[in-house]
C-alpha cells in the first residue's frame, strides 16, 4: 500500500493538537490529525470549562466539538480510534503506519498525546471498574449512599473527593503510600477535621477482592509488611496523571524521568522536524489555555521547518 | 429530557421499547455529561458509520424514565456511570458499567452483533 504524504502528521487531537492542526491548515498546509481516543483529549472529559477565555461558561464537550469542527473546516484529515504500528522519527522524510495497514509520510511530526488518569495496576482492578472501583466522585458518589469506601492517594484531588464522598459514604478511609501527604495544607486540614475520614499512610492496596462486586481490599502495610482486609463496597482511585508516551520509550526522542517529552520553547523536540506540546511535554501547570498556546508555537515552527525545506508550500496566514 | 451529544436519544421507556422491538441491534449508553460518559458518546458517534447495522442511541441516566435500563437485571451489580447495555432482537446480549474504550466497545459489538 502507497504511503499518503501530509506536510505534518500531529499524533493527538486534544486542544494542542487541534490547534496546531488548525494553524497549519489555515496555512494551506496538508495535515492530518490522529487520535487513539475521540478528539478533544482530557478536554472533552471536563463538565464546565469556565476560564478559556472567550468563553465565560462552555461544556469541555462543546468546546471540543468546536475545536475539531474548525480543524476540519479548514481542511485537516482527522482519523480517531487508530493504533500506531510503527513510527520513523530520524528520516528527512517521517513515516508512520497503523494497524490495519495504512502508511504516511510526513516532513514534520506533532506530538500532542496528552495525558491520561493513572490506573493502580493491582489485581483486580479491571475486573471491579464500575462494580466498585471508579476514578469520579461526581459521576459514581451516590452508588455509595450509606456505604464504606476507600480513597487511595495523596494529592490535592484526592483529599477534596475523599471530603466531598463523605457526603455519601458512611465511612471513608484513605489509603496513601507514603508516609505523608502532597496535598496543600488546608486540603489536609478538611481531611483531619472530618470524623468520617480514616487515613492509612504508608500503606497500599495489593489486590481487590469480591465476585460480581467489589467486597473488600488486601492492604500491605509498607512499614511493617503486614497485609490485612477492609470490607467495603467501593475505591475510587486519584494517583495524578501521566503522559501519553509510552509509545516513545526506548526511541530516540529525549523524555525526562517522568516519561514527558523535553522540549525546547520553541515546542522543538531533541529531533529535527519533530515537535511536541500539549500534556505530554516536560512542564509545571496543564492548563487547556497553555496547550492551545504550545499548539500555536509547534504549529509555526513547524510551518517554518516545512518552508525552510519545501519550497511549494504556502506562507503562513495569520 | 435529553442529553446534549450528537447521538440520537432515548427519552422514553416506552421509545425504547419500541425501539428493541423495532431494530435487531441496539446499543444504548444511559449516562450523563460527565468525564466516565463523554468518551463512550464520542466512540459511539464515530462508530455510527462502521457498524451500520446498529442503533446507537444515548438515554438519560436520571430521567425517571430510564428505570427501564437502571433496574434492568444486568445492570444490578452495576456503580459506575454510564450504563451501556447492547439489545439483541429485543434483549439484552451484553451490558457494561463506567468508561470502556473504542476496543471494548467494538469487541462487545462484535461479539453481540457480528462484524461491522
Amino acid at each position: 500500500m502507497e504511503a499518503k504524504h501530509y506536510d505534518s502528521i500531529i499524533i493527538g487531537a486534544g486542544p494542542a493538537g487541534l490547534t496546531a492542526g488548525i494553524y497549519l491548515s489555515r496555512a494551506k498546509a496538508k495535515v492530518l490529525i490522529l487520535d487513539s481516543g475521540v478528539a478533544g483529549g482530557q478536554m472533552i472529559l471536563t463538565h464546565e470549562v469556565a476560564n478559556y477565555p472567550g468563553f465565560e461558561s462552555i461544556s469541555g464537550y462543546e468546546l471540543s466539538n468546536n475545536m475539531r469542527k474548525q480543524a476540519k473546516n479548514f481542511g485537516c484529515d482527522i482519523m480517531s480510534g487508530i493504533s500506531i504500528e510503527t513510527i520513523d522519527f530520524e528520516s528527512d522524510k517521517k513515516s508512520l503506519s497503523l494497524s490495519g495497514g495504512k502508511r504516511f509520510t510526513s516532513d514534520t511530526i506533532i506530538l500532542a498525546t496528552g495525558g491520561r488518569s493513572r490506573n493502580l495496576g493491582v489485581a483486580g482492578e479491571d475486573n471491579f471498574k464500575g462494580r466498585g472501583i471508579s476514578y469520579c466522585a461526581t459521576c459514581d458518589g451516590d452508588f455509595f449512599t450509606g456505604r464504606k469506601i476507600a480513597v487511595v492517594g495523596g494529592g490535592n484531588s484526592a483529599m477534596e473527593e475523599a471530603v466531598s464522598l463523605t457526603k455519601y459514604a458512611t465511612k471513608v478511609t484513605l489509603i496513601h503510600q507514603f508516609d505523608h501527604f502532597q496535598a496543600f495544607q488546608h486540603a489536609q486540614d478538611e481531611v483531619k477535621a472530618n470524623p468520617k475520614i480514616e487515613v492509612k499512610l504508608s500503606s497500599k492496596i495489593t489486590s481487590f477482592n469480591g465476585d460480581e462486586k467489589l467486597e473488600s481490599v488486601t492492604v500491605e502495610n509498607l512499614l511493617t509488611h503486614e497485609n490485612y482486609e477492609i470490607a467495603l463496597d467501593g475505591v475510587f482511585i486519584f494517583i495524578g496523571y501521566e503522559a501519553n508516551t509510552d509509545f516513545l520509550q526506548g526511541r530516540c526522542i529525549a523524555l525526562n524521568d517522568g516519561q514527558e517529552i523535553i522540549t525546547d520553547a520553541n515546542m522543538q523536540t531533541n529531533i529535527p522536524g519533530v515537535f511536541a506540546a500539549g500534556d505530554a511535554i516536560a512542564k509545571r501547570y496543564r492548563q487547556i489555555t497553555l496547550a492551545v498556546a504550545e499548539g500555536t508555537i509547534a504549529a509555526l515552527n513547524a510551518m517554518e521547518y516545512i518552508n525552510k525545506h519545501k519550497s511549494t508550500v504556502s506562507q503562513p496566514v495569520y | 429530557m435529553v442529553l446534549p451529544t450528537n447521538l440520537k436519544h432515548v427519552a422514553t421507556a416506552a421509545e425504547l421499547t419500541e425501539l428493541i422491538n423495532s431494530e435487531s441491534n441496539v446499543m444504548v449508553c444511559c449516562g450523563r455529561m460527565g468525564p466516565m460518559c463523554i468518551p463512550v458518546y464520542g466512540i459511539m458517534e464515530e462508530l455510527q458509520d462502521e457498524y451500520t447495522h446498529v442503533a446507537f442511541r444515548d438515554m438519560m441516566f436520571d430521567s425517571p424514565e430510564a428505570s427501564a435500563i437502571r433496574n434492568l437485571p444486568e445492570c444490578r451489580s452495576f456503580m459506575g456511570l454510564p450504563f451501556t447495555v447492547y439489545f439483541k432482537d429485543g434483549k439484552v446480549a451484553a451490558a457494561s458499567s463506567s468508561i470502556q474504550n473504542r476496543q471494548q466497545i467494538t469487541t462487545i459489538l462484535d461479539r453481540s452483533f457480528g462484524n461491522a
